[in-house]
């Protein structure tokens, strides 16, 4: 097994990566300047010229993109190329507004592939490997970006998109797979199934590694699934917007590498835009730096997180962001405070009796925002005595409330009530209407 | 002493229209019988506690049918069905210690009165009510009831 995809590369020290950033930050404002209408328009407004970009540090100067400019300017008004030197369009499914196109030159499929194929060898996963896919193919980036980057390292790529969960933990058993990608949700329903057809994915089946993302999950759920299901549990992150799915946390399993030579990123204050320095909490911020269709310029991706430069214990020197416990577009108002579904999540997964699957509810009786956790008890849990049953709703809204600060009504449903997912589960309904 | 035990079925519901009839359907189907049964409920939630013929026919298929289900050891005690039978019983266990934790009552084809009922420590209470003279019911009973 090989340990690095490009030691070159992924082992270079940071101020000399920091000099390839600078100069590809130059050359893309020019770039993105001369061949898009989108980006001169928001430069001029802006009164920002690419020769004002001297240096990594004149990045401030730029203005920001957000995903409103790609709604805005659907479907293609942002590309920098005409269509046809375009191979490939990937369409975002539009969860939280009207969807995005986003187009691929050969160059951008490369890059994104080449990104995977690093991560990938970073948590172990290469030749010898079989790679059950088990995010959705088609117009959405995981089920592709995976699939790609899996051939790239000599996997063998098992392409079952997501769904027919039966079949999914027959072809585990039958060809062996050792890695699946999908969303954690849909991993832990495949669990739950399999359980139910009497097979232990620990005992009974060969997987080892699990490659989850496509929707934010918590440390504590990552201890839930290693223990139950003996494998080893990686956080996948990009949106489609950036490509799709990009970078894996190396086997170390402390923050997710982001490739210096391709994306430049920072950390802002979200509300005056300010840039934050090396560890203090944030929103990020990602400007590609090899793109050529689409390329973006600070692009505000919504996730809150923290960077860290210092070196990996795997020898990465890219710098690192921690696990981001959700993006600022899932973010809910309850009363006034602002709460993460990931916090509830990471709240419940730290409590043995609680089920992995849950649901936030929130409604607004007289004027007062009420929010409800709907939850499943384990089998193991189960007491026939009302006492402790009413006792364990008791202690999960108290350790809710804690979190939280704000009061949460929880309600112990029966099991398989809360609708399982075979991509990006639904973790909230809101029936505020606002 | 093992076999003066009686197991019980426990299962979570939640309190909505259709459950009771969903898990009679399911016994029928399986050819169980109840015997005993008994709904602790508290506001959205309820816990359905029976005695059945075949307890662990039972047990499967309500678990398959993706109820939270439990076994759970309980004694059966059998009652004159006269006044003064279940103060008897009571009183004995309180004397020991030994605390009841829910129980409840049904009337047999034999006139008797059978008590269901669980504690904190069934081992001594099987005991003590041995000592007492009292009629432990076993699991072969149940079935013939």
């Amino acid at each position: 097994m090989i340990e690095y995809w490009n030691p070159l590369v992924e082992r270079m020290p940071l101020d000399e990566l920091e000099v390839i950033q600078e100069k590809k930050l130059k050359d893309l404002v020019k770039y993105v300047y001369q061949h898009s209408e989108f980006y001169k328009e928001r430069f001029d407004d802006f009164g920002v010229k690419p020769e004002d970009i001297k240096s990594l540090d004149d990045l401030k100067k730029l203005p920001f993109t957000y995903k409103s400019d790609l709604r805005d300017t659907y479907p293609t008004g942002m590309f920098c190329v005409p269509n046809e030197q375009l191979v490939r369009f990937h369409v975002s499914s539009g969860t939280t507004g009207k969807p995005t196109v986003v187009g691929y030159t050969q160059n951008d499929i490369d890059v994104w592939t080449t990104s995977l194929a690093r991560a990938m060898t970073s948590i172990g996963v290469g030749r010898g490997d079989i790679m059950q896919i088990g995010y959705g193919y088609g117009l959405f980036t995981g089920g592709l970006g995976a699939h790609y980057g899996a051939e790239e390292v000599g996997a063998t790529v098992l392409p079952t998109s997501s769904g027919n969960t039966d079949r999914q933990i027959e072809l585990i058993q039958d060809l062996g797979s050792t890695v699946i990608a999908c969303t954690p949700s849909y991993f832990l329903f495949m669990n739950e199934v399999s359980d139910g057809l009497g097979i232990s994915i620990k005992d009974d089946t060969t997987l080892r590694v699990g490659i989850f993302g496509a929707e934010p999950w918590s440390e504590e759920m990552r201890t839930r699934i290693e223990e139950s299901t003996g494998i080893k549990a990686y956080d996948i992150y990009g949106t489609s917007e950036l490509s799709g799915p990009l970078f894996t946390e190396c086997h170390c399993q402390n923050g997710i590498h982001i490739w210096a030579d391709q994306f430049l990123i920072e950390i802002i204050d979200p509300e005056t835009g300010e840039q934050l320095t090396e560890g203090e909490r944030g929103e990020l911020v990602i400007t590609t730096l090899a793109k050529e269709a689409l390329p973006l310029i600070r692009y505000r991706i919504g996730d809150i997180t923290v960077i860290s430069k210092e070196v990996c214990k795997c020898g990465r020197t890219h710098p690192r962001i921690m696990r981001v416990l959700g993006r600022a577009d899932d973010m809910l108002i309850v009363r006034g405070i602002n709460v993460f579904p990931g916090q509830v999540e990471s709240v419940l997964m730290q409590i043995p009796e609680v089920g992995e699957h849950f649901m936030i509810l929130v409604d607004r009786l007289n004027e007062l925002d009420i929010m409800k956790v709907q939850i499943e008890m384990t089998d193991e849990a189960f007491s026939d005595k009302v006492n402790d049953i009413i006792k364990l709703e008791q202690k999960v809204a108290s350790d809710l409330k804690h979190v939280l600060n704000i009061a949460v009504k929880v309600e112990l449903v029966e099991k398989g009530t809360i609708p399982r997912s075979m991509g990006k589960a639904k973790k909230v309904i809101d029936n505020r209407s606002l | 002493m093992e076999d003066k035990i009686i197991k019980q079925i426990s299962l979570f519901a939640e309190n909505k229209p259709g459950r009771l009839a969903h898990i009679a359907d399911s016994f029928r189907e399986a050819g169980i019988n109840i015997r005993a049964f008994t709904i602790a409920e508290a506001g959205d939630f309820g816990i359905i506690r029976m005695v059945v013929d075949k307890p662990d026919a039972a047990h499967n298929v309500l678990h398959d049918s993706g109820f939270t289900v439990s076994e759970t050891d309980v004694l059966g005690i059998g009652m004159e069905d006269v006044p003064g039978g279940l103060g008897m019983i009571a009183d004995v266990l309180g004397k020991q210690d030994i605390n009841i934790d829910y129980a409840y009552a049904f009337v047999t084809k034999t006139e008797k009165a059978l008590l269901i009922l669980r504690v904190n420590d069934i081992e001594a209470a099987i005991g003590i009510l041995m000592d007492s003279n009292l009629e432990l019911i076993d699991m072969s009973d149940i079935q013939e009831i």
